[in-house]
C-alpha cells in the first residue's frame, strides 16, 4: 500500500478494440505519445484490454513496475469501468486509482478523419494522466437490504411474481387498487391458442395468493408514495374504505340478498356494464379476497343516511359492515418493488367511424369476453342488446393499433384474441363470422396452427382496414343491419358486408395514470407511454432505478405466456438483489465540510434525490450518503464551496481540464 | 376582426347565394371582409390533377395578393378553394423545389409570398373566433321545427382536418343547434356528393348525390345544410335526373350562412334562396315574429 502514497507511477493502456478503435485511431502513436509524459512509467497498446490476458497484463505490470495509477483508454466506462477497477484491485491497488478514457463512443465511432481522431485520443489521454495523479483511495460501502418485496398490481403478472417470491420464502406485499385481484385475465372466457378456460387456470392461483402465509394481500389499496433507495424503500399504501371489516366478512353474500334494492340496477364494472349490480356487491364469484364491498356512490345509507340497513341486519352477529370506515394508510419497508400495473383497453369511441357508442350492436372485445362467458351477464348466451341471436358477426382488428391517428404500435394480442373470439362466437351462435385484418400476426407457440384451424372452421378472413361501420342501407338485404365498408385488398375492390353484430378488437394502451405512477416510482416512459426497461434486450425487467422492476403489460403489450415469463424474471431479479443481503454503494458521493457550511439551505431544494437534510441543531446541511447518486448539482451550487464530491474534487476536475487545454 | 376574402369562381357564379348570404351575416356579427383585388382561379381539383407545381403557382398568386393586402388571415368559403390554398401552403412549406418555382413565377409578376397567411374557413372563424354565444345573441327567429342534416362534404376534412374531427365533424351541428334548429344523426356527413363526376360520368356521380338525399330524408331531415358550393349544386340541381333514374328524393340543400340569415331575421330573398331549385320548408312562426 505504501507505494500508493508516493510519487505517482502511472501505467497507461490504449485498447484497439479489434478495429473499433484502431480503425480510426492510431493506437501505437497514442501509446508512444503518452510514454513521454511525466509520471508515466509504462505505456502500451493492446488488442483487447477487456480480455483475460489484457486484465492479467495490468495486474502483472502493477507488481513488476510498482505502478500506483492505472489509465485505460478504450470504450465507455458504462461497459468496462468495473472490469478494469477489478483488475487494478487484483493487482494490489485501491480500485479508485484507476481512470478510464472513452476513445470509442466519444472518438473512433463518431469521427471520420483518422489523424484528427488520433489527436483527440491523445488529448483525452493527456487529461486523464493529469487527473489520475490526484486520485485518492476510496472505500465501497455496504448497506443492508430489507428482504421484503412490494408487488404493485394484482393481475396475472403481479400474481405470478408474488407467488414466485413467496414460494422462495420471501415476504411479499401485493397491492391491488381494484376490490379483487385477477386483473384483465379474470374477465376472459378462454385463452388462446389452447382454449383452456381462463378462470380455471387463474382462480386457483388467486386463492393461493390469498392464503399464502408469506403474502400480505391488500386489495382496494394503492401505493401512493415511495421514498428511500434500492434495498431500503419506504412505501406508503392507501387503503380505500370498502365499508366492510375484511377480517369479519366470511363472503356469505347474505347482505347482497338483503339490500333494500331488490334488483341490481347499477353499472357493473366487471361485466363492462353489460350486467348490473347492487350497491353492496362482490365483483365476481371467484373474487379474491372473498369479501364484499359497498359503493358509496350508490349506497342509499352512505348517500343519504336514510336506509333501513337491511344489510346490517343480515350480517347479524358477524358485524362486518362498518359505515364509518375512512381511508387508512400503512407504511412498509421493502428492498425491491415490482411494478405490474397492466394496461388500459383502447377507448373505441376515439374512432367515431366504427360507431361504438352510436350503434348499440357494436361491441368491444372485452364486452364479448363477458358475453361468451358462462359466468357472464347472459350466462354465456350470445345475444344482441335486443335479445336476438346474431346471424352474422364482423370482427374488426387493429382498432387503436397500427394507426398513425391513434396508436402506432401493434398491440400484439389482438389478432390472436380476435381469432379466439371468432371461434367462440361461431361455437355459441353458428353465425357467419367475418374477421377484418391488416396483417395476421401469429408469432407464438401453436398460434399459426390456431389460425389454420380457424380457416378450416370457415371463418371468413378479409384483408383490409375497415373504413366505416354504418347503418345506411344500399340494398334490401342491408336494411336493419350494420354495414361494414372495407377495401378487400386481396380481391382488389371495396366491399359492403352487412352484419348483425360488430366486435372491435381494441388495442392495449398505457394506463391513464401511467405518468403519475412513473413519477411515483422514479421510472421513465417510452414515447408511447409504457414504462421503459433499462435495456430492451439485456435488461428487460429492470428500470433505470435500481430495485424497481417491471412485469407485464405496463412495460408494453404482451400475451399471457410472455407476461408470466416476464413476471418470473422480475421475481428472479428481486431475489438476486435481496438474497445478497446487502448492496454496494459507489463512493463517488458528495459530502459537506461542516466548518465551511453557512447553513444557507440553497442546496436542499436542488437535490433531485432528496438526499440533503438540514440539521436544526448545528444549522448545517447533511448529505445522506445512501441517497446521494453523485450528480454534483449541490457541489456546483454551494455558494461557500463547502461541498465536495469524491472522485470529482476540484483538484481532479481542474487537472483534467488543464490536461485537455495544455495538450499540444 | 378584419379578413382578406377570396371568393373564388363559384361564389360569383353557381354559388352566388353563398356570397349573398355570407356577407350580410358576417357583417351583422362584426366581421369585416375585404375582397382581394384581381384574384384568379384557385385551380380547384382539376389543375392539381394535371400539374401540381403549376397549380401551386396559380394558387400562390392569391396568397401573395392576400399578403400584400395586409390583413392577418384569408377567408376562403368555398371548400375547393380552401383545400387548394391550404394544400399549396403545405407544398410550399415542405418542398424547397416547389418554393423555388413558385418564388420565381411570383417575381415575374412583381409579387412575393413569405408563407405567413393562414387560410381560414368561415365556419372555423364562426366557431373559434366569433363564438356561438355571439351568434345566439343575434337570433331573432329560431329555426324551430327545422330538422337539419349537417353535410360537410369531403374537402373540408380531408386530407387536412384543420378545425374539426376528420371522421365525425361537429362544428356545423353545433352551429345549427345555436340557431335553434334540430340536428338529425347523419353518418354520411363527410361522404362524397359526386363532385365533378355529375358532369363527366353522370351515372356514378348522381348515385352519390342520390344516396345522400335519400338518407337525409330517411333520417327525418327536412333540409340539408352544407358549406360547399359544389355539394349544394349537386344536391340541389339534379332532382329531375335522379327522380327519373331512381325515385324522388325531394329535400332542399342550403348553405349554413343562409340558415344563419333566416335565423337573424333576414328574408329568403336577401339570402338568395330564390336561386335554388328546391324550396325551403316554411319556418314555424316564432314568438318574436
Amino acid at each position: 500500500m505504501d507505494n500508493q502514497r508516493n510519487e505517482p507511477r502511472i501505467g497507461f493502456y490504449v485498447c484497439h478494440c479489434g478495429t473499433n478503435i484502431a480503425g480510426m485511431v492510431d493506437c501505437p502513436a497514442v501509446a508512444q505519445y503518452v510514454s513521454r509524459l511525466p509520471n508515466v512509467v509504462l505505456s502500451r497498446d493492446y488488442k483487447y484490454m477487456c480480455s483475460d490476458p489484457g486484465q492479467e497484463l495490468i495486474q502483472q505490470d502493477i507488481r513488476e513496475h510498482r505502478l500506483n495509477r492505472i489509465v485505460v483508454a478504450s470504450c465507455s466506462p458504462l461497459l468496462h469501468e468495473k472490469t478494469f477497477r477489478g483488475a487494478t484491485e487484483k493487482g494490489g491497488l485501491n480500485p479508485f486509482f484507476f481512470h478510464m478514457v472513452n476513445i470509442r463512443e466519444h472518438d473512433s465511432w463518431v469521427h471520420t478523419d483518422k489523424q484528427a481522431a488520433t489527436e483527440k485520443a491523445k488529448s483525452l489521454a493527456h487529461a486523464a494522466i493529469h487527473r489520475v495523479r490526484f486520485h485518492k483511495p476510496l472505500e465501497v460501502k455496504q448497506v443492508p437490504i430489507h428482504p421484503a418485496v412490494l408487488v404493485v398490481g394484482g393481475g396475472i403478472a403481479g400474481i405470478h411474481a408474488a407467488m414466485t417470491l413467496a414460494n422462495a420464502g420471501k415476504k411479499v406485499y401485493l397491492v391491488e387498487r381494484e376490490p379483487s385481484i385477477g386483473g384483465h385475465m379474470a374477465k376472459f372466457d378462454k385463452t388462446f391458442p389452447t382454449l383452456d378456460c381462463a378462470a380455471c387456470i387463474l382462480t386457483p392461483k388467486m386463492s393461493e395468493v390469498g392464503a399464502h402465509p408469506n403474502i400480505t394481500l391488500w386489495t382496494y389499496s394503492e401505493a401512493m408514495k415511495m421514498e428511500g433507495y434500492v434495498g431500503n424503500y419506504t412505501v406508503t399504501i392507501r387503503h380505500k374504505p370498502r365499508y366492510i371489516i375484511e377480517d369479519a366478512c366470511v363472503g356469505c353474500l347474505e347482505c347482497i340478498d338483503a339490500c333494500v334494492y331488490k334488483q341490481p340496477k347499477f353499472f357493473d364494472e366487471f361485466n363492462m356494464g353489460l350486467g348490473k349490480r347492487k350497491p353492496v356487491y362482490i365483483p365476481f364469484p371467484q373474487a379474491t379476497p372473498q369479501v364484499v364491498l359497498i359503493d358509496p356512490e350508490t349506497c342509499l345509507n352512505l348517500k343519504t343516511g336514510k336506509c333501513k340497513k337491511t344489510c346490517v341486519e343480515a350480517c347479524a352477529d358477524r358485524k362486518a359492515i362498518d359505515f364509518t370506515q375512512k381511508e387508512t394508510f400503512s407504511e412498509i419497508k421493502v428492498g425491491a418493488i415490482i411494478v405490474a400495473t397492466g394496461f388500459k383497453s383502447f377507448d373505441a369511441q376515439r374512432i367515431p367511424q366504427y360507431g361504438y357508442g352510436t350503434y348499440p350492436n357494436v361491441y368491444t372485445a372485452l364486452e364479448i369476453e363477458r358475453l361468451v362467458n358462462a359466468s357472464g351477464p347472459t350466462g354465456g348466451e350470445v345475444v344482441l342488446r335486443d335479445g336476438k341471436k346474431p346471424k352474422s358477426i364482423g370482427i374488426i382488428h387493429c382498432v387503436g393499433s397500427r394507426d398513425h391517428k391513434t396508436n402506432r404500435w401493434c398491440s400484439r394480442v389482438c389478432c390472436m384474441y380476435s381469432m379466439k373470439l371468432a371461434h367462440l362466437l361461431k361455437e355459441h351462435t353458428e353465425a357467419e363470422v367475418y374477421s377484418f385484418y391488416i396483417d395476421m400476426r401469429t408469432p407464438g407457440k401453436g398460434y399459426e396452427e390456431f389460425y389454420g384451424k380457424l380457416l378450416d372452421e370457415g371463418v371468413q378472413f378479409v384483408r383490409g382496414r375497415v373504413g366505416e361501420v354504418t347503418d345506411w342501407a344500399f340494398t334490401k338485404e342491408e336494411e336493419g343491419k350494420l354495414v361494414i365498408r372495407v377495401e378487400d385488398t386481396l380481391a382488389g375492390y371495396v366491399r359492403r358486408i352487412p352484419v348483425d353484430m360488430v366486435v372491435l378488437a381494441t388495442g392495449l394502451e398505457p394506463q391513464a395514470d401511467a405518468q403519475e405512477v412513473r413519477r411515483r416510482f422514479n421510472m421513465s416512459c417510452g414515447t408511447e407511454g409504457f414504462f421503459l426497461e433499462r435495456h430492451p434486450k439485456l435488461a428487460p425487467v429492470n428500470t433505470f432505478t435500481d430495485g424497481i422492476l417491471l412485469a407485464g403489460c405496463c412495460q408494453g403489450p404482451k400475451d399471457i405466456p410472455d407476461t408470466v415469463a416476464q413476471a418470473g424474471a422480475a421475481a428472479a431479479e428481486a431475489l438476486v438483489l435481496i438474497d445478497k443481503g446487502h448492496i454496494e454503494q459507489e463512493p463517488n458521493t458528495a459530502f459537506i465540510h461542516e466548518e465551511d457550511c453557512s447553513g444557507c439551505k440553497s442546496c436542499i431544494p436542488l437535490c433531485p434525490y432528496s438526499a440533503i437534510l438540514f440539521n436544526e441543531e448545528t444549522r448545517k446541511a447533511i448529505i445522506n450518503q445512501a441517497l446521494c447518486k453523485g450528480c454534483g448539482t449541490c457541489v456546483a451550487s454551494c455558494p461557500s464551496g463547502s461541498i465536495e464530491q469524491n472522485l470529482f474534487d476540484d483538484e481532479e476536475i481542474f487537472s483534467e481540464i488543464e490536461g485537455v487545454l495544455a495538450y499540444e | 376582426m378584419k379578413y382578406s376574402y377570396f371568393p373564388g369562381c363559384s361564389l360569383k357564379g353557381t354559388g352566388r347565394s353563398y356570397e349573398e348570404s355570407l356577407l350580410p351575416v358576417f357583417k351583422a356579427l362584426g366581421v369585416e371582409m375585404e375582397e382581394l383585388d384581381d384574384w384568379n382561379c384557385c385551380g380547384a381539383t382539376a389543375y392539381m390533377a394535371v400539374d401540381e407545381v403549376k397549380a401551386c403557382v396559380m394558387a400562390s398568386r392569391n396568397l401573395a395578393l392576400a399578403e400584400r393586402l395586409g390583413h392577418a388571415e384569408l377567408l376562403a368559403p368555398c371548400s375547393a378553394c380552401y383545400l387548394v390554398l391550404n394544400k399549396t401552403k403545405h407544398y410550399l412549406h415542405d418542398s424547397a423545389s416547389v418554393r423555388g418555382v413558385v418564388g420565381q413565377a411570383l417575381q415575374q409578376a412583381d409579387l412575393s409570398y413569405s408563407g405567413n397567411v393562414p387560410v381560414r374557413h368561415p365556419l372555423d372563424v364562426l366557431i373559434n373566433e366569433v363564438g356561438l354565444d355571439e351568434v345566439k345573441k343575434r337570433v331573432r327567429h329560431p329555426l324551430k321545427g327545422l330538422k337539419v342534416a349537417p353535410y360537410y362534404g369531403c374537402q373540408i376534412v380531408r386530407p387536412y382536418a384543420t378545425f374539426d374531427d376528420q371522421y365525425n365533424p361537429t362544428t356545423l351541428d353545433r352551429l345549427v343547434e345555436a340557431l335553434g334548429g334540430s340536428v338529425v344523426r347523419f353518418p354520411l356527413k363527410t361522404r362524397c356528393c359526386g363532385g365533378s363526376l355529375t358532369g363527366t360520368l353522370p351515372e356514378p356521380g348522381l348515385l352519390c348525390s342520390y344516396i345522400i338525399l335519400k338518407e337525409a330524408l330517411a333520417r327525418g331531415a327536412n333540409v340539408i345544410a352544407t358549406l360547399c358550393p359544389l355539394c349544394q349544386f349537386n344536391l340541389d340541381g339534379y332532382h329531375d335526373k335522379i327522380t327519373r333514374k331512381w325515385d324522388p328524393v325531394r329535400i332542399p340543400t342550403v348553405y349554413f350562412s343562409q340558415l344563419m340569415g333566416l335565423a337573424f331575421g333576414l328574408s329568403e330573398k336577401e339570402m338568395g334562396l330564390h336561386r335554388h331549385f328546391i324550396e325551403m320548408p316554411a319556418l314555424a312562426a316564432s314568438a318574436a315574429a
